[in-house]
């Protein structure tokens, strides 16, 4: 896909037709939120004009077609991600919820105190937080995976760490503030040789590359519908099938329930035990969509396509006088997004700075404090880029990068 | 949007050479974050007779946060404790983009363009929470 064909991608994205502070656009925040496609708008718009309905309990022929089209969605979602059932596939709201699933409904019951649960110190605060709280609970040790100069991991010191204490260990498959690409199925090999379950943080890999459950051999895999050019409020975790069996439901009432007495009640099957309440329908449909067209345009053609610009980007910002980038260098994997400082000009007088120039990047710590502290920077400026993206975006950043240069003298 | 609002020379002359940032021996301390951003300010108070005998911060953050707090230092010292509370009210009516009492701001009046940036009025706000919580008597020690 080169430049020309991603001008066209653009059109399919309402959104960025709009000005900012009078200037087109540029929109370069895709890791915090992705814009999304005319197929998400239109299907949301159709389903609630014509589909909306609760699921899995009308007779009617209404309660009937939002039901098939929620669970299509979940059966689309299992063939995004290689998984063999819409079965394993949980709908939720979010990789924050996905994650506390794992945490509290799967984790929490079975660790014992001097159980260890490993991750790293440059996981997004959602991947971290309720892992500190179901170690406070269980008594189990938070443990953490050296992280050499670039932000990849010490595979060497990850093999030690990795050891029969080792219960779970829990990673983003793409780093949100350093971009490393972890390598998934290598530390899934280390931790089922310890009878460990290795849970994933896809949030940033599912929108931009192919994520096959299946060759990262993972348990547990969580993301977010409103990074993957769906909409907000659906998340999604995957689980191996007898882990979704294993894990406990956190929320109880409606839609998750078998047989119900007055004191006692029992469950249905995961994953829809999983779900207590009414769902997030129409959003998972949306989702659906989103997939859809993702598949529509190839998940590596999109891959390789943003990788690229990632590489332009990366290529153009290091000629910046002053600028200091972080995570892997050239030669090395990394996500889709840049993270740097510029000379000694606060990330939020870049952003402010950019911003007037209808930039929208981010600044600040990215819900990643331990990872500014290991950088010790307090904070730093990301830009993050997604399908829509072109290079004139990223020219567009440079040229808004030496205005800031220029205002504070830097 | 007019940047050169926001950034006037005098601001960027306090964030890019702050006055008063250091830390006051046996004075009154106050620590707050801007969990959003990670920006930090320790605003220090020494106060002798119901009156601001020395004010100096330090702190790491954005030329605004930076700026606001160096003004600031410079703007109580000397005050009584209740107009030091009055001039917190005003500046922050000011960068809210209420009316304001801007005969006593001085200086401080170069802040109003964050009135345009309403994500940054926070950054602007930092230290004054640090000062009227120090004069109300809710301490936090560095």
């Amino acid at each position: 896909m080169n430049d020309p064909d991603r001008r066209v991608l653009r059109d399919d994205f309402p959104l960025l037709a709009r000005s900012s502070h009078g200037k087109p656009l540029v929109y370069l925040d895709s890791a915090a939120t992705s814009q999304k496609p005319q197929l998400v708008l239109d299907t949301l718009d159709r389903c609630y004009r014509l589909h909306n309905a609760n699921v899995h309990r009308g007779v009617y022929e209404l309660a009937a077609e939002a039901t098939d089209l929620y669970e299509a969605a979940r059966e689309k979602t299992a063939r995004f991600l290689g998984a063999p059932s819409g079965q394993q596939i949980v709908f939720t709201r979010g990789t924050t919820e996905s994650l506390n699933l794992v945490a509290f409904g799967y984790a929490m019951p079975r660790l014992q105190p001097g159980d260890e649960i490993v991750t790293t110190l440059a996981e997004h605060h959602s991947n971290l937080v309720p892992w500190q709280q179901v170690a406070k609970r269980t008594g189990a040790r938070l443990t953490f995976l050296p992280l050499l100069p670039d932000g990849t991991l010490d595979l060497e010191a990850a093999e030690k760490k990795i050891n029969p204490r080792t219960k779970l260990v829990t990673i983003a498959h793409v780093s949100n503030v350093l971009g490393t690409v972890h390598p998934i199925r290598r530390l899934a090999d280390l931790a089922h040789r310890v009878g460990a379950a290795l849970v994933v943080d896809a949030a940033q890999s599912v929108p931009q590359r192919l994520v096959d459950v299946m060759a990262l051999d993972c348990d547990f895999l969580a993301f977010s519908g409103h990074k993957a050019y769906g909409p907000t409020g659906v998340g999604v975790l995957y689980g191996k099938r007898e882990m979704l069996q294993r894990t406990d439901p956190l929320l109880f009432g409606g839609e998750m329930i078998d047989r119900v007495e007055l004191t006692d009640s029992t469950w249905k099957d995961a994953p829809w035990k999983l779900e207590a309440g009414t769902p997030p329908i129409l959003q998972a449909i949306g989702l659906g969509a989103a997939l859809d067209y993702l598949s529509g345009i190839g998940m590596d053609r999109i891959h390789r396509a943003v990788q690229d610009l990632t590489r332009y980007a990366y290529v153009s910002l290091a000629d910046l006088e002053g600028i200091s980038l972080y995570g892997p260098g050239p030669g090395t994997e990394r996500g889709d997004l840049l993270t740097f400082n510029l000379g000694d000009i606060h990330p939020h007088d870049i952003a402010t700075v950019l911003d007037s120039e209808g930039i929208a990047v981010r600044a600040g710590h990215h819900c990643c404090q331990q990872a500014m502290r290991w950088l010790g920077v307090p904070a730093t400026v990301r830009a993050s880029f997604a399908l829509y993206n072109t290079r004139a975006d990223v020219d567009r950043l440079v040229d808004g990068l030496r205005k800031a240069k220029e205002l504070f003298q830097a | 949007m007019n940047l050169q609002d926001l950034y006037r020379h005098v601001i960027l002359d306090h964030s890019q050479r702050p006055r008063n940032r250091h830390a006051l021996a046996n004075a009154l301390a106050v620590r707050l974050l801007n969990p959003t951003c990670g920006d930090e300010v320790t605003l220090y108070l020494t106060v002798e007779q119901g009156v601001v005998a020395d004010a100096s911060f330090e702190g790491v953050g954005c030329s605004i946060s930076i700026a606001s707090a160096s003004m600031l230092t410079e703007a109580v010292r000397g005050l009584p404790l209740s107009e030091a509370l009055v001039l917190s009210r005003a500046f922050r009516r000011l960068v809210q983009g209420e009316d304001a009492d801007v005969t006593k701001l001085g200086d401080l009046e170069a802040l109003s363009g964050v009135r345009q940036f309403p994500a940054r009025i926070k950054c602007a706000l930092l230290a004054w929470n640090a000062l009227e919580q120090g004069i109300r008597g809710e301490p936090d020690e560095p």
